[in-house]
């Protein structure tokens, strides 16, 4: 296969090879941290999470015509506020959701499952109706399409960077609120025991509330960068949702760091596996070695340490 | 680009079909305009209970409008609306409007059977335009050929089928593949191809066909990769670095859905702009409709191989453009799947006119050698497989979502679902 190729042409393509996977990683972070938090944190299996992804994509989609209609002067800057608006509109319509459905179901764990499959049927047919069955077209601002020629043979996408800075930006974002912030104590303590979480005077039902909100939030964010690399169309959302939950699930469901690891692990191999076998192939590899993992060590890479 | 005389429509047949597509014109020229529906007493033009009355016949519109194919099957919807009221702001069938009911098969393939089903049987319809995708065809399919119902499929699909309960108005694989390789070999000089579908039945299919063209039937031209990702893949960073790896002439890729918008933009923003040519973006599962979900910005300058494009100069397809702007608003685009989907209710109408009759059995007899010459693609013949003569087009991409059309095939290409040397 590398017969035929000089080593500054084979050095190149390794390099860009690594970044790709890195791409990969800071994609996966990216998706799944919003479910990490809900999931791992609240043990709600939030199906619906490609769907609060996709309506970030179509806030972005929003703004990107209101921009380019009214405001076409800051036209290039407008990806970040958009951003910002799907954090908004997302966690808005999380905090919602579960005011109106999720808190009904905490006791009845496998019930939120069906109820946000449910749910995210409900928004896709939303999104259908008002935006059309057909894909729309987000319309990026020029600096950041196109790719960064590194040296003659090495280029870098522009995108892949973007994505790689958001992905360390909200991950320590999200390492602050959980671990440096009042919220992310009580969280934490209602994690370990509701019961007395809530008697030494932690307001659990607003705790819940907001962590659903910041996770649906996150997805917002993603689903606004995705826009950059992938489609935004009502179902779009769920060709992120298994990869999503293959990366908690192994990450450990209560571990962030797991989450991250996991990422890791699953997008390289994945990179390295589909620049050697074909896609499909290296696919069906990393869900099997995931799945196989899994059965040896059900709790994931990194499962929290609890007295039961 | 649309100069076809009537001398050049027969060039390209064998002698028995222009003898057959001579007794089909002589028919239809013969047949009358605004048939009067007393001149067909019911009894006489449906003979096996469908839905036929005395003013009216009931058809079936069986698509997607829910699930992930609502995408691509509203825009077959609309098509066969639009032909539907045209014909009957003509007169009709026989002098009957047509009427239908429309069925959801919602992306889900069981659906799609149950429907058909229920359309068959519960509302005997007599004909029906429907499907998108081969998995739902082939779901139906059983149920068509049980209850001897009568389909129109709109898409260009891998072949290998050739079903008496169904005339396929899109193009089957070799019609789509081998002009368009052929194309590119000859005036971009291409030798070396990278092959990259999504993993299913009509990417493996089509792929095949044109490895085997390219190997056989292509002097010096190779295949430097073939590759297949999942449906809904959104991650295309290794693939192009392999590509990149290869240094074909030709990426020609079959990607398909939500994966084709993340194809496209990630092949721009690695640095590998279709426009340069270096290396030539040939496909053919791009039309006007995925255009507007990947950006016409992000795929300017690939090629597309398709018989039909929007931007087609010809009366017909001005005069079809703009009613199917009226109907649907000035901001639709229109595919080739499209397009192929507005040719059934039409070729429907002149099968039965041609049998008198709206019975299935001599429907089905009446149509091979049924020609249109007002469809906008140009003109189309239905061959004795139950596919359509057409011409095969290579369009390229503009940053306005439409297709320039730079080459097309100076005669209809034989439709050929079972292609020899290519299985």
């Amino acid at each position: 296969m590398f017969a035929d190729y000089s080593w500054p042409e084979l050095g190149a393509i390794f390099a860009m090879q690594g970044f790709a996977g890195l791409i990969l990683f800071s994609v996966f972070v990216l998706m799944a941290l919003g479910l990490a938090i809900i999931f791992g944190q609240m043990g709600v299996i939030n199906m619906a999470h490609g769907e609060f992804m996709i309506l970030g994509a179509y806030v972005t989609y929003l703004l990107s015509n209101f921009f380019a209609d009214y405001v076409p002067a800051l036209f290039s800057i407008y990806f970040f506020i958009a951003m910002f608006l799907a954090f908004i509109v997302s966690g808005a319509l999380g905090l919602l959701v579960e005011w109106a459905m999720i808190r009904h179901l905490y006791k009845r764990p496998l019930d939120t499952l069906l109820a946000t499959w449910g749910l995210s049927l409900i928004l896709q047919q939303v999104y259908r109706s008002v935006f059309g069955a057909r894909e729309v077209g987000v319309s990026i601002p020029d600096w950041m399409m196109g790719s960064l020629p590194l040296t003659d043979l090495v280029e870098i996408p522009i995108n892949g960077i973007f994505v790689m800075v958001l992905a360390v930006c909200i991950s320590l974002g999200i390492y602050y609120l959980m671990f440096r912030s009042n919220w992310g104590k009580q969280v934490r303590a209602i994690n370990q025991n509701r019961v007395m979480a809530g008697a030494v005077g932690i307001n659990t039902e607003w705790t819940d509330r907001l962590t659903f909100g910041i996770g649906c939030g996150v997805a917002g964010v993603a689903g606004s960068a995705f826009t950059m690399i992938g489609s935004t169309g009502p179902t779009a959302g769920q060709l992120y949702i298994v990869d999503t939950f293959l990366v908690v699930v192994f990450g450990g469901a209560a571990s962030l760091l797991g989450t991250i690891a996991s990422a890791f692990s699953i997008s390289q191999a994945q990179s390295i596996m589909e620049f050697f076998l074909s896609g499909s192939m290296a696919k069906v590899l990393t869900l099997l070695v995931v799945v196989g993992i899994l059965m040896i060590r059900p709790q994931g890479l990194f499962a929290m340490k609890l007295r039961k | 680009m649309s100069d076809e005389t009537p001398k050049k429509r027969s060039t390209g047949l064998s002698r028995r079909e222009v003898l057959a597509g001579g007794t089909a014109l002589s028919a239809a020229l013969f047949l009358p305009k605004n048939l009067k529906a007393a001149d067909f007493p019911t009894a006489e033009i449906n003979t096996t209970g469908l839905a036929v009355t005395d003013d009216t016949v009931t058809i079936g519109i069986l698509h997607s409008v829910t699930g992930t194919m609502a995408i691509s099957e509203t825009g077959s919807v609309q098509a066969e609306k639009l032909a539907i009221d045209q014909i009957n702001a003509q007169g009709g069938i026989l002098g009957r409007k047509i009427e239908y009911i429309q069925e959801d098969g919602a992306s889900d393939w069981p659906t799609f059977a149950e429907k058909a089903r229920k359309l068959l049987v519960n509302d005997k319809v007599a004909s029906v335009m429907g499907c998108w995708t081969s998995a739902s065809r082939k779901a139906v399919l059983p149920v068509f050929e049980q209850h001897n119902g009568f389909l129109y499929y709109p898409t260009f699909y891998e072949g290998l089928e050739e079903s008496p309960n169904v005339i396929y108005t899109g193009q089957e694989a070799t019609q789509q593949i081998i002009a368009g390789l052929d194309w590119v070999n000859q005036t971009k000089g291409a030798k070396s191809f990278y092959l990259l579908g999504s993993d299913y039945i009509w990417p493996r299919t089509s792929n095949k066909i044109a490895r085997k063209h390219i190997e056989n039937f292509m002097e010096g031209c190779k295949v430097v990769g073939e590759e297949y990702y999942p449906l809904g893949h959104t991650q295309f960073n290794s693939v192009i670095n392999k590509i990149r790896l290869r240094k074909p002439d030709v990426i020609y890729a079959i990607v398909v859905g939500g994966s084709n918008v993340a194809f496209y933009k990630q092949l721009i923003a690695a640095g590998i702009d279709p426009a340069a040519e270096k290396p030539i973006v040939l496909t053919i599962s791009v039309t006007e409709d995925e255009i507007r979900g990947i950006g016409g910005e992000n795929i300017e300058g690939a090629y597309a191989c398709m018989k039909y494009f929007q931007s087609l100069e010809n009366e017909n397809n001005l005069k079809f453009v703009e009613e199917f702007k009226k109907m649907w608003g000035d901001d639709i685009v229109i595919g080739d799947v499209t397009q192929a989907a507005y040719l059934g209710p039409w070729l429907w109408k002149a099968a039965v006119e041609k049998a008198g009759s709206f019975d299935v059995d001599k429907v089905r007899e009446a149509s091979p050698g049924i020609e249109m010459t007002t469809a906008p693609e140009g003109y189309v013949k239905v061959h004795e497989n139950h596919h359509l003569w057409s011409k095969t087009r290579v369009g390229r991409a503009q940053a306005d979502g439409q297709y320039e059309v730079v080459f097309e095939t100076a005669e209809l290409v034989e439709p050929d679902p079972f292609p020899e040397g290519y299985q």
